[in-house]
């Protein structure tokens, strides 16, 4: 399979021993995918990316295999409920492991949607960029979608990262990210720069960025007696 | 003198006492599953639990220089819950991972025929996964407690020098060091046990397969007793090695029977975060706010 063959040839060996118990008995991929990184190997994968977020570590590609045994091996019923405990009771590495591996199953949106979802409620940048990371982002729905988008950039998950972009960034996550970067310039700190993009083609939510950057510019340095300008955007809560 | 405080609940310490910790000289602690001091009433407290104690707490301890790691289980009290005995239904899948370096707290409390039911599970369990085991011995009816305990090691076919019995004082030591299991002693301020007590069973025993730990937890309970027994040590004429067999030697040689001690320094990193959320308050580090 082609995901096995970037693996180096020690892993391969080791993954093979857990691949073949899970074919033999699948119930084992409950202890075998936790106990995976341990058994079989750890550390980045083809990305360089020890926490996983530019792309999967290696132990989250030897736990796709195990999933992916664990899908030839069982009716889809129960690939989807073991899919949801392995998600449920796993640390964080192997929750991102999961979501990795998603675009694998062939599991229908009613069983990948509860997982991103759960992800895309916390704050670690590592399961962010997995829900968003591969093409199973395609269950969620456009609100979902882009509050996904907009927590990447809060916590500094690289756009660059996630999957379905280019298809899905539509004008109403222009206008979130837009006003996002306005909050952030009246609270005194940096547009992230992977707001831009996302602005591209939206002159109109692009120019209100722009526009509040000046006005702040402004504000700092006010001519004697001038009043300084108020912010065309009130500030929110995060 | 680096200590290995082999039990401990800092889930239910704060940050002052990891600090005071890392300054006596603790560098990694063993923090079995037990109760709350009230009862849960369901799997999912538990699974929430396990969960902290694999997560949050390790990275909590990291941030003070201390290796956390943890056993887990069903304890003695709540397996007579019967809302809560599917806790063993999902405990291998917790077994299985990380960090996890013995199945406990296990053994008795009320002595019930539900508290042995669990108890002998949780021994096939230990076996399978190749893990030691941490068993607690009752607070009530101790010694007929202990030697139950003792019966249920033999006929589990699980070696003797992987199972840990705790909470010894004077009248239970002699037959859990007959078993040849290894004997655990918690030093409280003022109840079980105390350090010149310890200082005593030590000078007529000796030190092999003696692991002194604080339990701390929610109660009236000391995190540096394992300090304070050390001290109690050198001033009795023990040397600072024997001191350091039994705070550091001892609980590594038997925890390392798992294969998985990680006892390399841990570096504290202040603007680390654990699945996005930091030890800070008020200001944060940038990005990955709230």
């Amino acid at each position: 399979m082609a995901e096995t063959t970037g693996l180096p040839a020690p892993v391969r060996e080791r993954l093979a021993a857990l691949t073949a118990e899970i074919a033999a008995d699948p119930a084992r991929i409950a202890t075998a995918f936790p106990a995976a990184a341990r058994r079989a190997g750890r550390g980045p994968g083809p990305s360089g990316d020890p926490a996983g977020i530019a792309g999967p570590t290696l132990d989250d590609l030897v736990r796709g295999e195990l999933l992916a045994a664990l899908a030839k091996a069982v009716p889809a019923d129960r690939l989807a409920a073991e899919t949801a405990d392995l998600y449920r009771y796993g640390d964080s590495d192997e929750k991102r492991a999961v979501l990795r591996a998603l675009p694998r199953l062939g599991l229908p949106d009613a069983a990948v949607a509860p997982l991103l979802a759960d992800a895309l409620r916390g704050n670690d940048p590592r399961l962010l960029a997995a829900a968003l990371g591969t093409p199973a982002a395609a269950a969620l729905d456009d609100a979902a979608w882009r509050h996904g988008v907009l927590k990447c950039l809060f916590t500094g998950v690289p756009v660059g990262a996630l999957a379905l972009v280019a298809e899905r960034a539509d004008a109403e996550l222009a206008r979130m990210v837009a006003d996002h970067a306005v909050e952030r310039i009246a609270a005194g700190r940096d547009v992230p720069a992977d707001a831009w993009p996302l602005l591209a083609g939206h002159p109109a939510h692009r120019a209100a960025v722009e526009r509040a950057a000046a006005d702040r510019a402004a504000a700092l340095a006010p001519a004697p007696g001038a009043a300084r300008p108020a912010p065309d955007h009130p500030r929110k809560e995060a | 003198m680096r200590i290995f405080d082999p039990h401990i609940h800092m889930t239910s310490r704060t940050t002052d006492d990891y600090a005071r910790m890392h300054a006596a000289g603790v560098r990694a602690v063993v923090e079995p599953a037990f109760w709350l001091g009230q009862p849960r009433t369901g799997v999912g407290s538990f699974t929430d639990y396990f969960d902290a104690l694999v997560g949050w707490e390790r990275f909590r301890a990291g941030q003070f220089g201390i290796r956390h790691h943890c056993a887990l289980a069903l304890n003695p009290k709540e397996a007579n819950d019967p809302r809560c005995a599917g806790v063993l239904d999902v405990l291998p899948r917790y077994l299985a991972k990380d960090g996890v370096v013995a199945v406990g707290e296990v053994g008795f409390d009320s002595q019930t025929a539900d508290e042995e039911k669990a108890f002998r599970r949780q021994l096939d369990m230990a076996a399978e996964h190749g893990l030691p085991v941490l068993v607690h011995t009752p607070h009530r009816d101790k010694a007929a407690g202990t030697r139950r305990t003792l019966e249920l090691v033999a006929r589990s076919g699980i070696p003797p020098e992987r199972v840990l019995v705790d909470h010894l004082n004077e009248t239970t030591v002699a037959m859990v060091d007959d078993s040849g299991c290894t004997l655990g002693f918690s030093i409280y301020p003022d109840t079980k046990m105390d350090a010149r007590r310890m200082v005593r069973i030590l000078a007529e025993r000796g030190l092999e397969r003696v692991v002194v730990n604080s339990a701390a937890d929610w109660g009236h309970s000391d995190p540096l007793s394992t300090a304070r027994t050390g001290e109690a040590m050198l001033a009795a004429g023990f040397t600072e090695a024997d001191a350091e067999r039994v705070l550091w030697d001892n609980p590594v040689e038997f925890f390392a029977r798992s294969g998985r001690l990680l006892l390399d320094e841990a570096v504290p990193d202040e603007g680390a975060t654990f699945a996005g959320n930091s030890l800070l308050r008020g200001a944060r580090p940038e990005p990955g706010e709230g």
